[in-house]
């Protein structure tokens, strides 16, 4: 299991990823943008997305959980 | 002169501009969004109206709203300030058809620089050089591949209506431009609702510099000498200073009077800037016009010592400009240093609470800020928290006193950086003046 963590503060500006999808390390699953600057956010690991915890619009600080792959 | 103006800006250069509408006794009209409740500019103006949610679609960006607000508030005129609304021709030809004045330039020379595409063609036939590359736009990868290997890597890849590095990216082979066309592409005609794609050689070895414009309504056209802004993160400018330490007085003067030329071209009104790339044989060639007050203008200020938000106010009212080219002379050198909220190292940005700010004082140093000691600083907004403008009879005696300041300078609670600019001072080739655009990527990122 691998945890998918925010690399700024910022929001959600796009989901790319639904749970249940098969991502490969290096894949986008969230876009965060904040302060004008969008950062996509990727997988680290080959999986399965078995949580998605965020929605677009959420407001995220650095470090926290975006999404579980196993 | 006006009796009112709006203010349809927020943070420092909103608090700039209130600066010399009350030196010059004009009530001044700020707007704000539901994030800038608490924002320093809206305690400084003489009114406040709120225009919105945080996001800035909704508020700043929000034409009918600020429109309202200046009918109620009985404006006379509106300053842009820079980003935001300040170089959108609607805005500005709505707010005209309402009979307020827009400070700034008229919708048609908006219009002429906004594309980047059509601003080379209009340099071009006005006898300013431009970069090699197309004139049309490039609208498929393999159109793009073929152009690129015509004129030889290493090619720029920019959206025509593409603006703060957005759309734009440097490719060295057709493998990378592969993955980039298309992409910056999209994310152009997300960020500005135009896709439109051009290709520009890469000008080796270059620095960023900027002639400074002041033009009237009665044909004057003057220049107030050069910006060097060439240390630059994300293709955002980190350090500017004036005079530029790379150019030959020849130089100065060739690229003034070809920027001259650029703004008689267009009939251009108010203060503008035509950005050029030059490179280290003195050739320079055409960037971009930015029709517009500049982030970077505090150093022009301090070198002229002319107020150019009061030279704006009075080219709008109708004023022909009192100032003569001869009377405009370099005092001395200044530099300023942008304090972004983010991270040093990766740039990636850092809202939060500022728990401690301490700015020194003394009096070659100028602060233009938008923060104060536990100021939110939200993720909605640019991630410029202030501006540290610092001057000195000479670069070297300047470059010392940035480098002091710069090491009593304080802010705590939000990552800031000043450490990547105390990095910067430090440098040889900071203090010898060899400033090329890619001074961070040469000196910083590349010891990391």
């Amino acid at each position: 299991m691998n945890q998918v963590t925010a690399s700024m503060a910022g929001n959600v500006w796009k989901v790319v990823v639904n749970e249940g999808d098969q991502v490969e390390s290096g894949q986008d699953v969230v876009i965060l943008e904040s302060m004008k600057m969008e950062i996509p956010i990727a997988a680290e690991t080959t999986g399965t997305v078995k949580e998605l915890k965020v929605n677009e619009g959420d407001f995220v600080n650095e470090g926290d959980v975006i999404a579980v792959i196993e | 002169m006006f009796e009112s103006v709006l203010i349809a800006n927020r943070g420092e250069i909103a608090k700039r501009i209130i600066k010399t509408c009350k030196r010059l006794n004009i009530r001044t009209i700020a707007v704000y969004s539901e994030a800038d409740e608490a924002s320093p500019h809206v305690k400084e103006a003489d009114e406040a109206y709120l225009i919105g949610p945080a996001r800035v679609n909704e508020s700043y960006l929000n034409v009918d709203r600020i429109i309202e607000v200046a009918k109620e508030a009985n404006a006379e005129a509106i300053h842009p300030g820079y980003g935001l609304l300040s170089e959108n021709t609607d805005f500005a030809k709505r707010i005209q058809d309402e009979g307020i004045v827009f400070v700034g330039p008229d919708s048609y020379a908006i219009n002429q620089m906004g594309s980047k595409l059509t601003a080379r063609k209009t340099m071009e036939k006005a006898g300013v050089p431009i970069i090699p590359g197309t004139n049309d736009p490039i609208s498929t990868t393999e159109e793009a591949k073929e152009f690129a290997n015509k004129i030889g890597y290493p090619v720029m890849l920019k959206a025509s209506h593409g603006g703060g590095g957005i759309g734009m990216q440097i490719v060295h082979n057709d493998q990378e431009l592969e993955k980039a066309f298309e992409s910056n592409a999209r994310r152009a005609e997300q960020f500005f609702g135009n896709g439109t794609m051009f290709i520009e050689k890469v000008i080796e070895n270059a620095h960023h510099i900027e002639i400074q414009l002041l033009a009237d309504h009665h044909g004057n056209v003057l220049h107030l000498f050069d910006r060097e802004c060439s240390i630059q993160r994300r293709h955002q400018k980190v350090i500017e200073e004036a005079p530029s330490p790379l150019l030959k007085e020849e130089t100065r003067q060739k690229m003034a009077d070809a920027a001259i030329k650029a703004a008689k071209a267009i009939q251009y009104k108010n203060a503008g800037t035509i950005e050029f790339l030059v490179d280290e044989d003195q050739n320079f060639y055409f960037l971009e016009m930015n029709t517009r007050l500049q982030v970077e203008h505090p150093v022009t200020e301090q070198i002229t010592g002319i107020d150019l938000v009061e030279q704006q106010l009075k080219v709008a009212f109708g004023d022909e400009l009192t100032l003569k080219q001869e009377d405009i002379q370099i005092q001395g050198h200044s530099i300023e240093a942008r304090i972004y909220a983010e991270d040093p190292k990766t740039f990636f940005p850092s809202p939060g609470k500022i728990t401690k700010l301490s700015l020194p004082e003394a009096p070659f140093i100028r602060h233009d800020v938008a923060v104060e000691n536990e100021y939110q600083v939200t993720p909605f907004y640019d991630p410029m928290i202030a501006k540290l403008i610092v001057s000195g009879s000479t670069r070297e005696e300047t470059v010392k006193n940035l480098k002091t300041v710069l090491s009593k300078y304080e802010v705590e609670g939000i990552k800031t950086n000043l450490p990547l600019l105390k990095d910067i001072v430090e440098l040889q080739a900071f203090k010898d003046g060899h400033t090329r655009t890619s001074f961070i990527q040469e000196y910083i990122l590349v010891n990391q």
